[in-house]
């Protein structure tokens, strides 16, 4: 028994060393094998990022050739979105608090929850390759639209084959968390005594199972069609690039809910325990994640406003795309009103949530403008939209992630993070992300399109500003890193619940052992039972 | 460990259900074979949904699961109504 | 692995959500290929029309009534082996595989006398034909392509069953992964019986 009590971390099984971890089938060391993976890709995908934001500087100021800058905006979207943004949350901080929070040992399928990290390895190693193989990196723009992706003598291909490939990883994650919440809750665990990041994990994993195949099936279309020439997606023979985009948006629209459900999750535990008091509207929450993954399959033609899709189909997209804003506003007057008359601690966690909200609101608000069909045809391809989702992507699901991995990392390591340094990292990071993003808003409405290598003088002011924004936030996010891995070694001690919570993973040791809890916890109230903190006994 | 509840199914059921599916390929051959305008495509496709519930239902066991199995079948069937349809409803208006 | 500890006990059932699941994802991947079929039929049904003289309807039939017949061996051997009946489990295994062998073989031919007769993705014969022929056939090498590769890999799987019921892995008391198996062979099955009227029978 002794065995089974010490901590994931240390060494056990046959294997030691890398090879214990490269071939450990407990979630949660495969969730540190994607976090691991996953900021350096973070990290690389910020360089491209902040060398594209360089080079946009001043008007004339050529860091990087044109060419290159196109290879910039296509690499810094794909790593950030297929790598970063969709798998980050379920992969790392799913994959960790998943099984913790139903009281399991592990996932349903623990191999195939290997075999998903190393699809995403294979799929990222393929999506590394084509920038330095074939033709050269390719220049498509993240969104890979025929026809031409089928045309560039770029190395599209591998890297349509690399995003197939995280496709999968993606889908299988999701059938694997969809599995373990249907069968490994713990005794009492009824599905309303769920904590809510469980059920945006559920929600999140119906859209990643029935969303994904469609990609998996578009990409190996443009696949067949640069090798074979099949002509599904070629006007000259009869195909219709229009229903590429469909294919391409009935995925990619989806799986904006993929990165930011799950997010919504992680907001929804930590405002109960920083506010000291039980969630408000607890099922309207759940309702409202199963309502977004619903909604949110049906909205996917408001990226294609301007395509040369019919004006019925435009009418019905924009309506549709109003009721999606719905769901999500229930979320926000929910979370806002936990918070009202809590005893709320401003702990970093609770910090980067409040930053959440307020971008979130942001990016939210301006998704209507661009869901309305008439000021659609004007931001449409401007940096109003690169504004907007950035504001979603990164100041949603990137600052959710930072307040998940703050509020989670005591229970990851068994260390405290530095709250000082972790809040001065979020406060740099809020401000540079506001100076970086917000006068992009102001550069789309008056024309400047995105994805261009050079702009007119009279842009210079905004575009010089978010410049200097770019460099304020990755100093932030520097000092976060830093301060994030130093606590691995040097933080203090972390209790089994540093933060008294009340859900389940705070049951088990701080850092838990290999098989998470001695007895499975028995399970008596919902999840947020303050103040009485007495919902679980084992 | 847990099982089902239900006895194997008697090869009897399964080899009525494959003569079936049998007499239905052969119907639809002969129902395309009359031209019969849109109707012509309809009757094939409708006897091959008939063709498909069956393969569900006893092959596939779904008569024999409980209701869970069931109702997460209309999930990716309704999805794919829906993506369809949206999508037709840009084609079609076109 | 040396991790999962007595407590990872198999879970019957949450195998089986598993694979339906799995069979889910595979229906909407198809799914996908449908839309473009129904969107592209109803932009040129004379074409296509037009198009589907090329193929031979005996070759479809036959393909159809082996897979249905393979579906049934599948079905049988499930049965089989929850009686405990290990030697028709395996007969049931064995002639599933037969037949999807038979299958991939009748589909070779097919593909071999279109590419024969110059008849493939980007080949000059197909080009010269109209737009909708093109989508047609463009449409049939990737349908029937796929699913080929889901046959192939159907077969695979059966085939590896097949070893683990013989060493009675798979037993009458543990049949989780021979029903899983058979649950993947009649999804192929399943696919193929939409795609023989979309491609043989469309009038």
């Amino acid at each position: 028994m002794e065995k089974i009590e010490a901590s994931y971390l240390s060494a056990y099984g046959q294997r030691k060393g890398l090879a214990g971890w490269l071939t450990s089938t407990d979630h949660k060391r495969i969730a540190l094998l994607y976090m691991s993976a996953m900021s350096v890709f973070f990290l690389v995908a910020t360089f491209l990022g902040v060398l594209m934001r360089l080079n946009l500087i001043a008007p004339g100021s050529h860091v990087v050739s044109p060419r290159a800058y196109n290879s910039l905006f296509t690499v810094h979207g794909v790593i950030m979105i297929f790598l970063f943004i969709i798998p980050g949350i379920p992969a790392v901080l799913g994959n960790f608090v998943l099984p913790l929070q139903l009281g399991a040992r592990d996932v349903s399928f623990p191999r195939l929850n290997l075999f998903s990290w190393y699809f995403y390895m294979g799929g990222a190693l393929c999506a590394l390759l084509s920038l330095f193989t074939g033709g050269g990196a390719p220049d498509t723009g993240w969104t890979f639209y025929v026809p031409y992706s089928v045309k560039t003598g770029t190395n599209v291909s591998l890297a349509v084959f690399g995003a197939f490939l995280l496709g999968m990883s993606s889908m299988l994650t999701g059938l694997n968390f969809l599995t373990t919440i249907h069968r490994m809750r713990a005794p009492g665990m009824t599905w309303f005594r769920m904590p809510l990041f469980v059920w945006a994990l559920y929600a999140t994993g119906w859209v990643q199972l029935l969303a994904t195949p469609v990609l998996g099936i578009t990409l190996l279309l443009v696949i067949f069609e640069r090798a074979f020439g099949i002509g599904v997606f070629d006007p000259a023979r009869g195909g219709d690039p229009i229903l590429f985009q469909h294919l391409f948006w009935i995925y990619s629209h989806p799986a904006v809910y993929i990165m930011i459900l799950p997010a919504m999750g992680v907001i929804s535990e930590i405002i109960p325990v920083f506010a000291r008091r039980t969630i408000f509207g607890y099922k309207a929450i759940a309702f409202s994640s199963l309502a977004i993954a619903i909604v949110g399959y049906i909205v996917w033609g408001h990226h294609m406003f301007t395509s040369g899709m019919s004006d019925m189909a435009r009418v019905v997209f924009s309506l549709l795309t109003f009721v999606v804003a719905v769901p999500s506003g229930v979320k926000i007057f929910n979370w806002t009103a936990s918070l009202y008359k809590g005893s709320i601690t401003v702990s970093s966690p609770l910090l980067f949530v409040l930053a959440f909200i307020f971008l979130f609101s942001i990016g939210g608000l301006t998704g209507l403008i661009n869901g309305a069909l008439s000021t659609n045809i004007q931001i449409h391809g401007t940096y109003f939209i690169v504004a907007h989702f950035h504001y979603v992507m990164f100041g949603g699901t990137g600052f959710a992630f930072f307040a998940g991995l703050h509020y989670w990392f005591p229970k990851m390591f068994g260390r405290m993070v530095d709250e000082k340094r972790a809040k001065a990292a979020c406060i740099l990071m809020f401000v540079g992300f506001n100076v970086l993003y917000f006068p992009m808003f102001i550069l789309g409405w008056q024309g400047m399109p995105r994805r261009y290598y050079d702009y007119p003088a009279h842009f210079q002011p905004l575009h010089s500003l978010a410049t200097v924004g770019s460099w304020i936030l990755v100093a932030g996010l520097l000092l976060m890193l830093h301060n994030l891995i130093r606590t691995i070694r040097h933080g203090l001690p972390a209790s089994a619940n540093p933060w008294q919570g009340t859900t389940l993973e705070w049951h088990a040791s701080s850092p838990p052992s290999i098989e998470n809890f001695d007895v499975i916890p028995t399970v008596t109230t919902g999840p947020y039972a303050y103040p009485q903190n007495n919902g679980v006994s084992s | 460990m847990e099982h089902d509840t239900h006895p194997a199914v008697r090869n009897k059921t399964f080899i009525s259900v494959w003569a079936i599916l049998v007499a239905l390929t052969m119907a639809s051959v002969g129902a395309s074979s009359v031209h019969a305008g849109t109707a012509s495509l309809l009757v094939p496709l409708l006897i091959a949904t008939v063709k498909a519930s069956l393969v569900l239902w006893f092959f596939m066991h779904l008569k024999y699961e409980r209701a869970l199995f069931k109702v997460m079948l209309l999930f990716p069937l309704g999805t794919l109504a829906v993506i369809m349809g949206l999508t037709f409803v840009d084609t079609w208006f076109r | 692995m040396s991790t999962s500890v007595a407590s990872h006990h198999s879970d019957y059932t949450g195998a089986k959500i598993g694979m339906w699941l799995f069979l889910f994802t595979e229906i909407l991947l198809f799914g996908g290929l449908f839309l473009l079929y129904a969107v592209y039929r109803a932009k040129s049904p004379a074409e296509f029309h037009e198009a589907t003289k090329h193929l031979h309807l005996a070759l479809g039939l036959s393909n159809t009534l082996i897979l249905l017949t393979s579906s049934l061996t599948a079905a049988l051997s499930v049965s089989a082996i929850r009686r405990g009946q290990k030697y028709w489990a395996l007969w049931g295994i064995g002639v599933t595989v037969v037949l999807a062998l038979a299958f991939l073989v009748n589909k070779y031919f097919e593909w071999k006398e279109h590419i024969g007769n110059g008849m493939f993705p980007g080949s000059p014969a197909l080009t010269s034909l109209s737009h909708g022929e093109n989508l047609f056939f463009g449409l049939y090498y990737t349908m029937t392509g796929l699913h080929g590769v889901h046959v192939l890999a159907g077969a695979a799987l059966l085939c590896v069953v097949y070893v683990f019921v013989n060493r009675e892995k798979v037993n009458q008391h543990s049949y989780s992964l021979l029903e899983n198996a058979c649950l993947f062979w009649h999804l192929v099955d399943l696919i193929w019986i939409y795609l023989f009227p979309l491609f043989y029978l469309v009038t």
